[in-house]
């Protein structure tokens, strides 16, 4: 049901006679096939031209370039935020609704999954539209006071909140799927029962059982806000997928290496936070 | 450390369903009471209100005499045992032990040695570092129960909580638990549907019936002299068997018994039977015939056909050879004091066997 990171626990395979053993040869050749064979054509038209031979040139220009750093940058801190941000709405609101209003689950499940419906354009076409009349309407209110204040050239917090709404699928049903494999409600009650306070029933018990559904909710975030193109253009801002485009329009060897090279580092990224998530899980 | 609690007025309503209903009980310090009764009969919802869990609509729940309805479930002094399991997963069986004492940050080394001490109080000296996942279930509730009790609370509740486990752990951990509460001392509510758990471990049993109390008293005192008919169909199997009063004593199946508390109001009454009080004997010449039989290993419960009707009986295993179905039988009842309830069935006695008990 969740979306699969490479976070859930690999079981140990089990013996199996040998034809069976053979078709998942052929099958895992062919997935390999078929993620690694372009991966590999693109490889090559980066690094090889024949006029000059293999050069890592293409590289070198693409870290030199001006704004791979600072987009790069921006591209993490706005997808930490987020992170932070959409966990802090969700997991409270899921664990509320799960303890004192069961009834509501489906409604929440209706809403969180909305965004998938919706698409990135339309949501940023309905964003913009409303920041605009929300001048007018909003600005005596000090909610619309508040956001001009914490608004910042450097940091959007409008891109975060926009972030969030689309990201809330992935995390809901991430954590959802968390909470399904223990009973919330008992394991609540029996801290609880043993003096725990609210906050630390959250940290010290329902927090650590939910490791990886928390690691696979930040993973599924960051792989998104890293990747979004839509909203922060259509916004106005330059995080590191905007950037790419902007820096590889003209440039086609250039542009090739930039998609590698942010595939190399979303999934060193990946590596990094599982290999901490699971780390801790095994203390 | 063990104290009186006592239920006064509860009554909990959800939705439309009356859980509680105006429940009055005092169970006194140091003793091991057991709330029987069918689903949805409030049990659960009156030990939930003593945890903090459930707010009463009305009614109070009184510790040693001071009202704590409205303290906080964190901030109670009793120690439960959950019905499902509980043990935090990410913990090992001894920091399971010790958590409340963390909570109450108690020094490392001594919520270490309480939770040892505890840990072979329940049997599980050698079971510290294993994780729930690593433990039976039946060793799972034995590390809930010295959970429950690391904080030393002043009452202990127990919420079903050997459903779970298969037979013989079922049977063997009751009487743990029993042994751990004499020896403790300690103010126990025990929640159930099961009447032989009931009946086996309590100080006294409470019957409760659609959020009321109907009867609370020793166990051979519930078993024996059930104060009204629910009570006798719940705890154990009965009989109903036509009978015809007249005066003090009641005909039944051709013998005459004495009536044992009121009579009813009628002169045509069921009268309640248990299987074990019908006495069944081989005989070529006999008006009964066995129906069935099943076998029970210490025993050997009989479906037997009487004229216009069946009763059930229980006799001994080592009978179950010359009692085979098909056997021509006589079926006396034995000589003592009956119990009588409204006529509920007109024919004598298609037999009736409530909630598959025993």
């Amino acid at each position: 049901m969740a979306a699969l990171t490479g976070l859930e626990p690999v079981t140990a395979p089990v013996r199996a006679p040998s034809r069976p053993r053979l078709w998942r040869g052929a099958v895992f050749l062919l997935a390999a096939a078929y993620f690694l064979i372009p991966l590999g054509a693109s490889l090559w038209y980066t690094i090889y031209t024949p006029t000059a031979g293999v050069s890592f040139a293409a590289y070198g220009e693409l870290l030199t370039a001006e704004g791979f750093g600072s987009s790069l940058l921006l591209s993490m801190s706005l997808a930490v935020a987020t992170i932070v941000l959409a966990l802090l709405l969700t997991l409270p609101a899921m664990l509320a609704v799960r303890l004192s209003a069961p009834r509501l689950r489906p409604v929440m499940e209706v809403v969180c999954t909305l965004p998938l419906v919706v698409p990135p354009i339309t949501f940023v076409a309905g964003l913009t539209t409303s920041l605009r009349t929300g001048t007018d309407v909003l600005a005596p209110t000090p909610f619309w006071a508040t956001l001009i204040a914490v608004q910042n050239p450097a940091f959007p917090v409008v891109l975060v909140l926009a972030y969030v709404v689309l990201v809330l699928p992935f995390v809901y049903r991430s954590l959802d799927a968390g909470l399904r494999t223990m009973d919330v409600r008992t394991l609540v009650e029996a801290a609880r029962n043993l003096g725990a306070s609210w906050p630390h029933v959250l940290f010290r018990v329902i927090i650590p059982n939910l490791r990886s559904a928390l690691a696979s909710a930040s993973f599924l975030t960051l792989a998104l806000v890293l990747g979004e193109f839509t909203v922060a253009r259509l916004l106005g801002y330059q995080p590191f997928a905007v950037w790419i485009v902007t820096i590889s329009g003209s440039k086609g060897q250039l542009s090739v290496a930039v998609s590698i090279l942010s595939l190399l580092l979303i999934w060193l990224l990946l590596l990094a936070v599982s290999t901490a998530f699971s780390g801790k899980e095994r203390k | 450390m063990t104290a009186q609690v006592e239920f006064r007025g509860l009554r909990r309503v959800f939705g439309k369903t009356v859980a509680l209903d105006g429940f009055d009980l005092t169970i006194a310090p140091g003793e091991f009471v057991a709330l029987l009764g069918p689903s949805g009969c409030g049990k659960t919802t009156a030990l939930r209100c003593v945890a903090g869990f459930e707010r009463p609509d009305s009614g109070a729940v009184l510790v040693d005499g001071e009202d704590i309805t409205d303290v906080p479930a964190n901030k109670r002094d009793a120690g439960m045992v959950f019905q499902s399991y509980s043990l935090f997963p990410n913990l090992n069986a001894r920091d399971n032990v010790a958590f409340g004492l963390r909570v109450r940050k108690v020094p490392v080394a001594t919520r270490r040695a309480k939770a040892d001490e505890l840990l072979e109080l329940v049997g599980l000296p050698s079971h510290a570092d294993r994780f729930p996942h690593q433990l039976s279930g039946g060793q799972q509730q034995r590390v809930a129960l010295a959970r429950a009790l690391a904080l030393e609370p002043r009452v202990l509740l127990l919420d079903e909580p050997l459903s779970a486990l298969d037979a013989k752990v079922r049977v063997s951990l009751r009487e743990e638990i029993r042994r751990l509460q004499l020896d403790l001392g300690i103010t126990t509510i025990f929640v159930t549907h099961d009447q032989e758990e009931a009946l086996s471990i309590a100080d006294r049993v409470a019957v409760l019936r659609d959020g009321r109390l109907e009867q609370c008293g020793p166990p051979a005192e519930v078993y024996d002299r059930p104060a009204t008919p629910f009570v006798a169909e719940f705890v154990g199997t009965m009989n109903h068997l036509a009978g015809h009063v007249s005066g003090d004593k009641v005909r039944v199946l051709g013998q005459l018994l004495p009536v044992d508390g009121e009579p009813a109001g009628t002169r045509e009454v069921d009268v309640l039977i248990r299987p074990e009080a019908v006495r069944v004997t081989p005989d070529p010449e006999g008006k009964a015939e066995i129906l069935a039989a099943s076998f029970r290993g210490a025993s050997v419960r009989l479906r037997v056909a009487l004229s216009g009707g069946e009763v059930l009986a229980d006799v001994p295993g080592h009978e179950a050879l010359s009692l085979a179905p098909g056997t021509r039988v006589t079926v006396r009842l034995v000589e003592r004091p009956v119990l009588v309830a409204e006529r509920t069935v007109t024919v004598p006695s298609p037999a009736s066997e409530p909630a598959d008990a025993v």
